[in-house]
């Protein structure tokens, strides 16, 4: 079997639906972000009145990241579905592989991130029997930004998201939102946990962590972010994806 | 925030462009390149709406290199730069406008070094040095002051560039710096502070 390029497309969408706030759905996430019934699109996140208003619109009530190093890529993510100050659903997945190489990691509303994710997969999976062998990982991010560009501005869909994976190329980690923005890089995070973690994790990642090393590194970043983002939280979940295939962390409970 | 800037000498044109690729207030990449190579002597630079810039860009570049494949030779500065102004325009009373500002450089083996600004409302206007970006508040004033048609050289791009350090009230840490002459288009060293010259050191030795 080929290398497969293990794209780790972060999808996250974030959407915020001033009439329809879906309903919380037990088997999944549901809205994320604080974007409420009440908030217009592109308003403050802050739904309650006489609220200072951020300084920019939060993304999606999560926390996700993945960073290169020696072994691999890293993903982690945390495991808290919001919905307008309400935890739908405190174990849900958010990093969720695509295949045996690729990784996508979500952020936004669940049912735009599940259903672009399943469009995904089914165009990769396409792809590999047109043409016989998997989409690099950079090839499903471009697929990916191609795909959502026509959305953009809609309120349909607002995914920003992250890939990685590893392909003919190596390890590769990518960028995708819904704007169109596609960012090939070393060290990602996204949603509104993003900050904190980025913090965290310029301090400790360097390229010649060991595995053990980098789990550690990705887990403390998860933590850290949902300890002070209200949206993010719960458990934490960690996946590496080497040249060969994926691997889980065990879920850990954040103590 | 972005920031390009363009400068044409006596046979060369040079172009710079920040590094940072930035989402609200997080720097997403810090080594970003916001050129695009239309042909083997032909430059765009595209700042603007996050997904716009590549879309727009990709889509001119691979027409030029389409126009190249069915007729046999490539587009000039010139032409490539009227022909990007054109879809601008087409698009900007549409429903779907691209909100990209260019500077597009290139060198035409007859008419020479040429710069061409374009904004996002397609306007399109052959320079000898333009800039994109709230650094062009700073910098064009210099251009403007020292500039002279035959005595532009490397080395003044560089201390132009540090009256971003200076003065400039966001970090702009690295810029990619290409040149385009007879040869064709070059890349020179990134200009970049300490720091970052470290951390390049460092990402290299890997």
């Amino acid at each position: 079997p080929f290398l497969a390029s293990t794209l780790y497309l972060c999808c996250i969408l974030s959407c915020t639906a001033p009439d329809s706030v879906p309903a919380p759905d037990a088997s999944g996430w549901s809205a994320g972000g604080p974007g409420g019934p009440d908030s217009a699109p592109g308003a403050g996140p802050d739904s309650a009145p006489g609220a200072v208003p951020l300084p920019f619109p939060t993304a999606h009530g999560t926390t996700t990241l993945g960073f290169l190093f020696q072994g691999g890529v890293l993903a982690a993510a945390d495991t808290r579905s919001s919905c307008s100050g309400l935890v739908a659903c405190p174990a849900s997945r958010k990093v969720v592989p695509l295949h045996r190489h690729l990784l996508a990691l979500g952020s936004g509303t669940s049912a735009d991130i599940a259903l672009w994710r399943r469009i995904l997969a089914r165009e990769l999976r396409l792809y590999q029997l047109r043409h016989g062998r998997r989409l690099t990982t950079g090839g499903a991010a471009k697929l990916l930004a191609l795909m959502l560009h026509p959305f953009k501005g809609t309120e349909l869909a607002g995914p920003p998201g992250g890939g990685a994976g590893t392909s003919r190329g190596g390890a590769r980690l990518y960028y995708v939102c819904s704007d169109g923005k596609r960012l090939r890089g070393e060290l990602f995070s996204v949603g509104s946990g993003s900050p904190y973690a980025y913090s965290v994790l310029d301090e400790e990642v360097r390229w010649g962590l060991s595995v053990e090393q980098a789990a550690r590194a990705g887990r403390e970043a998860v933590y850290r972010a949902s300890r002070r983002d209200a949206y993010s939280g719960n458990c934490v979940d960690v996946f590496l994806v080497t040249a060969v295939v994926y691997l889980i962390k065990h879920r850990e409970n954040k103590p | 925030m972005e920031y390009l800037i363009g400068i044409q000498g006596p046979d060369f044109v040079l172009v710079a462009a920040d590094s940072v690729a930035a989402s609200s207030i997080i720097k997403m990449k810090d080594d970003h390149d916001k050129m695009f190579k239309l042909s083997d002597n032909i430059l765009l630079l595209c700042v603007g709406e996050a997904g716009d810039t590549v879309q727009f860009a990709e889509y001119i570049q691979k027409n030029v290199q389409l126009y190249k494949m069915r007729n046999g030779y490539e587009l000039s500065p010139t032409a490539a730069a009227n022909f990007t102004r054109k879809n601008l325009a087409d698009y900007l009373r549409s429903r779907t406008p691209y909100h990209v500002n260019l500077l597009l450089a290139g060198y035409d083996q007859a008419d020479g070094p040429a710069l061409f600004y374009m904004d996002h409302l397609s306007a399109l206007a052959k320079a000898p040095f333009a800039a994109h970006g709230y650094g062009a508040f700073l910098t064009l004033s210099i251009l403007d002051r020292y500039y002279k048609p035959g005595g532009w050289t490397g080395e003044q791009d560089a201390s132009l560039l540090s009256i971003l350090n200076k003065r400039f009230i966001l970090n702009l840490p690295s810029f990619n710096v290409r040149a385009i002459d007879k040869e064709g288009v070059h890349d020179l060293e990134k200009v970049c502070g300490r720091e970052r010259e470290r951390e390049g050191r460092e990402r290299e030795s890997r």
